[in-house]
């Protein structure tokens, strides 16, 4: 999807960080397109990127029914506490804070950050049909601010997942196998101290 | 002793025999979900390997039309583009000269129509002009991702075939420029759009040539590869026409 959505931002590629003459990162560097093989595949980047966004939306709408209806949505959704331990496991992990986050299925900087990144899908849905289709879907790209606006707004987003990528292996790295293991395979080894006790 | 209440432990009966369930569950899980990952590499390779269809793979095409048919039961011609203020009206670049390769004779001009049966009418520019002239502000989206708010003012295409009695009984219409080197396919719901217009004036003033002068379409339902300028010929069709981008890896409706 991001790959795709490359091919096409490439032939329209003004967006920049920076003020007045000053550009401190231009999105994107020439070194970056030649490096993937960007330049000069608009419309197989349209054309995949068309396709793909029906995988994008089936699996997000199968994601969030499933964690819906199994109940797992308990231990996603941020509580009022999540705020506060977010900030103390960002502090641990940054290693500005002794102590440890309790251990727990997901920590508040998780719940937050799982529950944002479906935020954020439903954001790149809505302003994907926003320019996909400005003029049937004209409420939309109005509530979006309009057909720039909400290319801005989709092209940030996908910055965002990036980011989110970034963070998320760097903290598996981090957290080793038996984390790796638990997500792939879905089962855990926890040490006990006595063999056999405390079943619950 | 670790807390853990989410998952149920089960208790360990021996180390070993923990070590041995837990290494046949995760080969088990690496195993199911490299494959899963396999088939998609194979589907993706399947994918680019079928015949070309206009530039990219058949059965993106197929998806590109399934994409048309769901937005074309959607598709309402009440839904209009929204308009802005004439102040915030500008030039857009000059993006392609396709089909303006040669010079044009304006008093020679004829806008051609050519009806299902073959048989063809001609229209002077003045035939166009006697229609209402329809004023409209709208945004034009190149599919490259710019866009620029610029001022039309035309007739409407819907104007022009009732008034004209043009029979408009087909699902598709082709326009294509006089040297028929540049052609757009246009399906007939959204030509027959309020805000399709055959076009003569661009922010107040009559169409440069390198604009489309003397007469062009502009429909913001469409991306700008559908806006063809200096307009030659019009022709009703049953089937599909061709369409320039379509043929160059394109979708062909480039609805909006």
């Amino acid at each position: 999807m991001i790959w795709s959505g490359l091919w096409i931002y490439w032939a329209n590629d003004v967006y920049r960080l920076g003020w007045g003459d000053t550009t401190v990162l231009k999105f994107f560097p020439k070194s970056f397109y030649e490096a993937f093989d960007i330049p000069f595949k608009l419309a197989k980047g349209m054309a995949w990127h068309f396709v793909l966004m029906w995988v994008f939306f089936v699996n997000g709408l199968l994601y969030v029914l499933y964690t819906a209806f199994s109940g797992e949505w308990r231990y996603l959704l941020p509580t009022r506490h999540s705020w506060r331990e977010a900030v103390q496991v960002t502090l641990h992990d940054l290693g500005l804070r002794k102590a440890a986050p309790s251990a727990r299925k997901y920590n508040g900087a998780q719940q937050i950050a799982y529950s944002a990144v479906i935020v954020m899908g439903l954001g790149s849905l809505l302003t994907g049909l926003a320019i996909y289709k400005p003029t049937q879907l004209a409420w939309l790209t109005t509530l979006l601010g309009g057909y720039e606006s909400a290319r801005i707004i989709h092209f940030v987003l996908t910055l965002g997942y990036v980011l989110f990528f970034v963070v998320h292996v760097a903290q598996v790295v981090r957290a080793g196998w038996n984390n790796f293991r638990s997500m792939v395979a879905g089962f855990e080894v926890v040490d006990t101290a006595e063999p056999a006790s405390k079943a619950k | 002793m670790m807390e853990n209440e989410e998952t149920p432990q089960r208790p360990a009966a021996s180390d070993a025999a923990t070590e041995a369930e837990a290494v046949r569950r995760s080969r088990r899980a690496f195993i199911g979900w490299g494959l899963a990952g396999l088939a998609g590499l194979g589907g993706w390779g399947w994918l680019v390997s079928r015949p070309q269809e206009g530039g990219i793979p058949g059965p993106l095409r197929r998806v590109l039309e399934f994409n048309e048919n769901v937005s074309g039961a959607y598709f309402k011609e009440t839904r209009l583009a929204p308009e802005f203020a004439r102040s915030r009206a500008t030039t857009p670049r000059v993006n392609g000269k396709y089909g303006l390769e040669d010079e044009l004779d304006p008093a020679a001009w004829r806008l051609r129509v050519q009806s299902i049966d073959g048989q063809a009418r001609e229209f002077t520019l003045a035939d166009v002009q006697a229609l209402p002239k329809i004023e409209m502000v709208t945004e034009l989206k190149c599919i490259e991702g710019w866009s620029v708010i610029v001022h039309w003012a035309g007739a409407r295409m819907a104007d022009f075939l009732s008034h004209y009695q043009l029979p408009a009984a087909v699902p598709y219409l082709l326009l294509q420029t006089p040297n028929e080197k540049y052609y757009v396919g246009l399906d007939l719901k959204s030509a027959l759009h309020p805000q399709t217009l055959l076009c003569y004036e661009m922010n107040g003033r009559r169409l440069t040539p390198a604009h489309g002068a003397p007469l062009r379409l502009v429909t913001p339902l469409k991306y700008g590869i559908k806006h063809l300028k200096r307009l030659g010929s019009i022709a009703f069709t049953t089937e599909r026409p061709k369409d320039f981008w379509a043929e160059r890896g394109y979708d062909w409706d480039s609805g909006h």
